[in-house]
Formats: structure tokens, sequence, C-alpha cells
């Protein structure tokens, strides 16, 4: 669904996208990257459990909450990908033993 | 006369005093404040409490065991009525006390609540031992808590919600963005003049908050209202960790963590001061050590409504019969009192002796 301009995809790091290694453009946050990869949906919300994926691109919207490097709840639309990086879906509300 | 009954405010107080109104009067109107008026309705902190409540004021103890008692079949009616889960549980509620003085003190206090209430009020104190069984998250800094199984919890903003739709389907005229300018009784009936139009009614109660001082003096009444600052947090949503509310620390309904509380000398500023938040986010760090690494999502201030003692008024006029005066800054807790007691006897149909302690002759021996 989502190409990349090709310019961007000049430099490329590897990171792990709910388990599956992916290579990505160096210079996008996690959210794109996230879209790029394919992913359906980015967490499923702790209130009703419906699928979500990001929205606004932008930090203010929230609907983009991911698990990045094992920290629960962060904006992947602020946070820039990185080599060998492990994102995962964000399922509910975190457990307080994740912090 | 256009209303038998006109509520001035549309908070908690004012609205729960209308939800009851109308099961007893036809025409009810709300004339409420606008978007500029200080709401404590919507920045408060949801307890549905009594342990510590009234330990000074025997009356004000019996009166939160009262609302606390009644609150079970009150949600359960506002939530049928109106389809709103409005998040009540009454599992009990705990005060951590950090270090001996406070757990002291703490045991004073309810030992009074207790007495004040004929041994109804009931409490047990834990130490850290028992508290650590309950919540194996706690620091060990904290020696101990108190417990009451007669506290709880509602999502406070969903109880308001309620009672607008509650208020809606009773018919209830519901007027927003409202400056009262003048109220006089003519003839047996009350005219309030309200953005240059008049309103008349039987009976008018005043549940304006901070505005009652005002609304006051224009019917007979000297009604004395204090100002008090209190800032909260939020946290993110994280998986139920704390099944009961404590005075410092509830995670909500959905996940959240709010995390209170200040008592401030500001004036009528309801903003938020950075280094109070810090000392709330130490205390609340102290108690669960887990939550420094939880992430914040919103914090706030909100005016409490206090009056000189910090116990409610209950006030008929004397000079003008039908006018009425509810201050408190319990709105929540006293929600399920206003809806039933308090809205009878203001139509003339409970007459509880303890209406007559909560006066304002308290103030002017």
């Amino acid at each position: 669904m989502f190409k990349t301009i090709e310019d961007h995809a000049a430099d490329t790091v590897g990171i792990t996208v709910e388990g599956v290694p992916h290579r990505v453009p160096a210079n996008i946050s996690v959210a794109a990257a996230a879209l790029l990869c394919g992913l359906g949906s980015v967490r499923e919300t702790p209130v009703t459990g419906v699928g979500r994926l990001p929205y606004c691109m932008m930090g203010v919207c929230f609907d983009c909450l991911m698990k990045i490097n094992g920290q629960p709840n962060q904006r992947a639309c602020q946070v820039m990908v990185a080599a060998d990086m492990t994102v995962e879906r964000q399922l509910g509300a975190a457990e307080f033993e994740e912090f | 006369m256009d209303h038998d009954c006109i509520v001035i405010g549309g908070g908690l107080v004012g609205s729960a005093v209308a939800y009851g109104l109308s099961r007893q009067y036809q025409k009810v109107a709300i004339l409420d404040g606008g978007d500029r008026s200080f709401r404590a309705s919507r920045g408060n902190f949801g307890l549905v409490w009594v342990q510590g409540k009234g330990w000074d004021f025997p009356p004000y103890a019996q009166w939160c065991l009262k609302a606390s008692n009644l609150w079970p079949e009150f949600s359960r009616r506002l939530g049928d009525e109106t389809g709103t889960d409005l998040c009540y549980q009454r599992n009990g509620g705990m005060h951590f006390c950090v270090n001996e003085a406070e757990w002291d003190e703490r045991k004073r206090i309810l030992e009074q609540n207790a007495r004040h209430t004929g041994g109804k009020f009931q409490y047990e104190m834990l130490d850290h031992a028992a508290l650590m069984e309950k919540l194996p998250n706690i620091s060990n800094a904290v020696v101990g808590a108190s417990y009451s199984h007669q506290d709880g919890h509602v999502d406070p903003l969903s109880l308001l919600h309620a009672l607008h739709q509650g208020i809606n389907r009773q018919a209830v005229s519901y007027v927003p963005d409202q400056a009262v300018s003048d109220m006089r009784r003519e003839g047996g009936e009350f005219r309030v003049v309200s953005n240059g139009k008049d309103y008349t009614a039987g009976k008018v109660v005043l549940c304006a908050g901070l505005g009652n001082q005002r609304l006051g003096e224009m019917v007979g009444m000297n009604i004395p209202v204090v100002v008090e600052r209190g800032q909260l947090m939020i946290t993110e949503r994280i998986k139920p960790f704390l099944d009961w509310p404590t005075l410092q620390v509830r995670q909500t309904g959905q996940g959240t963590v709010q995390i209170g509380d200040s008592h401030e000398d500001v004036g009528l500023n309801d903003g938020t001061d950075p280094v109070i938040l810090k000392k709330i986010a130490q205390r609340a760090v102290s108690i669960f050590p887990f939550l420094a690494r939880v992430r914040l999502v919103r914090a706030w201030g909100a005016l409490r409504i206090m009056t000189p003692d910090g116990n409610p008024i209950y006030q008929k006029s004397e000079a003008y019969p039908g006018a009425y005066a509810v201050t408190c800054h319990s709105g929540v807790t006293l929600a399920a009192i206003h809806a039933g007691p308090v809205a009878e006897w203001i139509g003339g149909k409970n007459e509880d002796p303890l209406f007559n302690q909560f006066g304002t002759d308290r103030f002017h021996v």
C-alpha cells in the first residue's frame, strides 16, 4: 500500500517488527516503518481491544502506541528507527512489570 | 410562573439536586455557567469517601456515611436510566501512612470518626505486612494504611455526564452560558434575571460553587466560601495493579492512574505549578516505586469550594422563604444524598435533624 520515495530509500537499517526482520529507510519514524512493513494494526486499545493504526503522525493522537525496544506505550510517530530496533504491537494496557 | 424550581449551577451539585427535584416537580430549570466558569466538577479525583471526613464535626461524619450507603442504589438507578457506565466500585479504600507520626495521627482521627457515628463507620489499620499481602508493589517506606470497606470511587466525568443525561430525560430545562445578575422575591415567586432575561419560579436553589457567596447576598443569605486549589495528574493506561482507591493514588476503570493532590491558597487561579506537581509525584513514587517509570499524560489544577470549617452548608433563606443554598467541596461523595434527601428537603418532604447542623449560623456565633 505504501511506497517510499527513492531518495529516501538510499540508507537503510535492519529492524525487527513483530519478530520479523525488515530493512527500512534510516530516516523515517517507527510509525512510518510499521506502515511500510504492512502491519494491519499497530496496537489494540486497552478499553475495547479494537485494532488501530497511526493517524496524525505528529504526536497528538496517541493512536500509534507501540512497544519499542521493550518499552511499552511509545508513540511510534515520535521515535526514529535505529539499527537493531525491536518493534512490537501494543496489546491493551501495559503491565506495570514492564516499566 | 415559568418554573417550580430554578437551580443555579449545573455542576455535580446542581445537576444532582435538579435530578432529585425533577422527581417531585414538573418544571425544573438549571441556569448553568459557561466554558470560562471554574468547574470543580470537571477536575476532581472521583472518590466516594467516608474515612477521615468529619473527624472533627460529627454531623459531617454521619452525612458522608449516609451518602456512601446511598451510593450503590443511586449508581444502579442512574446507570440503568441513562445507559452510562459510571465505573462505580465500592471495594473499600485506603490511606497510606509513610511514617509513624502519620500512622498515629490517622489512627486517632479514625477512632473519632467511629465514635461520631456510633461505630457505624468501620475501618482497620493495616500494618506493612498486612498491606504487602494486598499490594505486593508497595514501597518498604510505607508504614501501613488505614482501610475502610465503606469507601469507593467513580469516574467523576461519567457521573457528571450521566446526571446531565438523567435531567435531560426528566425534561429539566438546561440553560447554559448564564450569568445571574439579579434575583428578587415578588408576590410569592422568585424572579431571576440572567443574561438580561427573566425567569420566574416558586423556589430557587443556589448550587453555583464559588458563586454562591455573591448569589446568596441577593436572597438574604451570608454564605462564606473559601477557595482552595488542588492539582492532579494522570498517567498512561496500565493493567490493573491497584484494586483500592486511595487518597494519594487511584487507578481508574480504564487503567489510567490519577495522582493527587495539593491544598493551596492561590486565589482564583486554577493553573498548574511544576514545583507542587513534583512534590505530588514524589509522594506517589515513594508509595509505588514503579510509578517513576510510568509516563504522565496530563496535569491540571481545579478549585475546591471550601467553607471556613470545611464542612458543607445547607441553608434555607429566612428572609426569602423558598431560597436554598447548597455549598460543599464533596460533590462526588454527596451526589447520592443531593439527588435524594437534599432534593426532598428542598421539596419540604425531609426534615432530617442533621440539616439543622449544616446551617450558616455556625459561622456567626
